[in-house]
């Protein structure tokens, strides 16, 4: 609200200053008229505003809360957040989160590769259906997709009284967790790979066929090397999704500490016990792990315009 | 090595892309398969070189049936218009992928390997540019690169998809005399796919036309 009479004062206060910015940039308008024209059009304060609004968003939703969950981390001091990342139960969190992901992450990886080769190198009915499918993930609620598991094999699902009867344990086991995650992050390899490969065709696979390579040679020295880059990248967000699920998780985990928490539950569970500072000490490697995840991503995002 | 065709016929759905066809290639000629696109040139071709499947008719390598090969077992050469190079190789490697793709026993050894793909950059004459990346390649080096590897496998048949299609017409005329050349010194049985009758009549031995 109180925009608006402050772009006006800024637009008068520049006015005066109108004829020297002019001075200064003459070369540059010089050299290219017609944008000279535009930025004329677009006063000084337009683009001042706009980057101002833009900044503000960043910081207020982005960067500020970032630089809380690492002040409260170490709000007590490093030997407070040492100690905190070093209890048993954190531990127990960090681990069953990276057998969660490692696994997801293997099984996306192999699906991906094989998904994104029949969609993108064959054709055959119901192809379309598949690839509407695929992405079914991202727009379904993680709870639901909790959810789907309890009822498949929870102790009142379809499969439940068979898995009891076999002691084998799926819901608030890491199997759960582990096929809640997988379905979660089913969608983000295979649709980094299948764009590349539609465009990249089969030509240089039937070019290493005709030299004589098996199927398997061409597969490991073709097709995989080609799209190597985006693969990564695909991994790569993969993993974070993987290792910062909570919705579809926690409707599976059953929240037992040291057991069945990863590590965002284990967050959760370390706040409702108003212990803060070991919450956001925990939060600090997920942030961490967010962070990396964006420089690699920039690096990777910098190989794959060369693919 | 003769090549037969008789009575191929393929259909992509409703379409009849080849009916009733029957060609044959004298040993160590280069035949022109001449015809306006969509006249299912390059799929004979692809038949020929098993990277297609004919819905009725024969193939024969020298009175041999080649349908009952894959494509990997008939050694054929192909060059593909879009040249189809391996990306993410360098120019030497592509050359070698056919001879480092033969099974662990029938693979030359590694100064074996160097000395063949040499020689047959020397051949196409781009020696100099071993090391670089298809990429950094102009379209009339990349299609030159694209005939090395094939020739690399020692083929007994060559088979080009409108190789210079994607060619300005300066280059392409440099290539057809070039290929002319390259043909009778090596002599190896060789289709070439063009919709350029000019192209046809200069480059090659004798022309069929297909879809007239």
């Amino acid at each position: 609200m109180s925009a608006l009479p402050r772009a006006d004062i800024i637009k008068d206060a520049t006015r005066p200053g109108i004829s020297s910015e002019a001075a200064l940039s003459r070369p540059a308008i010089h050299a290219n008229s017609r944008r000279g024209a535009n930025s004329r059009a677009d006063p000084l304060w337009v683009k001042w505003l706009v980057i101002a609004v833009a900044t503000g968003f960043l910081g207020l939703f982005i960067v500020l809360p970032l630089v809380c969950v690492f002040t409260q981390a170490f709000s007590q001091g490093i030997a407070a957040y040492i100690a905190a990342l070093t209890d048993p139960d954190t531990l127990s969190a960090i681990r069953l989160t990276l057998i969660v992901a490692a696994i997801s992450v293997a099984s996306n990886s192999v699906f991906g590769v094989i998904g994104a080769w029949a969609i993108a190198k064959f054709e055959f009915r119901g192809k379309n259906l598949l690839i509407v499918l695929i992405e079914l993930p991202f727009s379904v609620s993680p709870v639901i997709a909790g959810l789907v598991f309890v009822l498949l094999f929870g102790l009142q699902g379809y499969l439940g009284p068979w898995l009891v009867a076999h002691n084998i344990a799926v819901i608030f086991a890491l199997p759960g967790i582990t096929l809640a995650t997988i379905f979660v992050t089913f969608p983000f390899v295979v649709r980094e790979l299948i764009p590349l490969m539609q465009q990249q065709g089969t030509e240089e696979e039937e070019a290493a066929l005709s030299l004589g390579a098996s199927g398997l040679k061409t597969f490991f020295r073709v097709t995989l090397p080609n799209v190597k880059w985006a693969l990564l990248y695909g991994v790569l967000l993969c993993n974070a999704r993987a290792m910062g699920e909570f919705g579809a998780v926690s409707v599976v985990s059953g929240h037992v500490r040291g057991e069945t928490n990863t590590m965002p539950l284990h967050v959760e569970a370390l706040y409702e016990s108003y212990q803060f500072a070991a919450a956001f000490a925990v939060a600090s490697l997920l942030a961490l792990l967010a962070l990396v995840t964006l420089v690699v991503k920039a690096v990777l995002e910098d190989r794959l315009v060369g693919e | 090595m003769k090549i037969s065709v008789i009575g191929v016929t393929k259909r992509f759905d409703d379409f009849a892309a080849l009916n009733q066809v029957s060609l044959e290639v004298r040993s160590g000629e280069l035949l022109a398969l001449l015809g306006p696109s969509g006249s299912g040139k390059t799929t004979l071709l692809r038949i020929v070189a098993g990277l297609d499947w004919p819905d009725e008719g024969q193939v024969q390598f020298d009175g041999e049936d080649a349908l009952a090969r894959r494509v990997g077992e008939r050694h054929v050469g192909f060059v593909f218009q879009h040249y189809a190079l391996f990306r993410h190789m360098t120019v030497f490697e592509n050359v070698a992928f056919g001879l480092r793709a033969k099974p662990r026993d029938e693979q030359p050894s590694e100064p074996e390997i160097r000395r063949r793909v040499e020689k047959l950059l020397d051949l196409v004459q781009l020696g100099w540019l071993a090391q670089r990346y298809p990429t950094q390649l102009s379209g009339g080096q990349r299609q030159r690169i694209a005939l090395a590897r094939a020739l690399a496998i020692e083929p007994r048949v060559l088979l080009l998809d409108e190789p210079f299609g994607s060619l300005d017409a300066r280059v392409r005329k440099e290539l057809r005399r070039w290929l002319r050349n390259l043909h009778s010194e090596i002599h190896v049985t060789s289709i070439f796919v063009t919709h350029d009758q000019v192209e046809a009549v200069e480059v090659a031995d004798r022309h069929a036309a297909t879809g007239l």
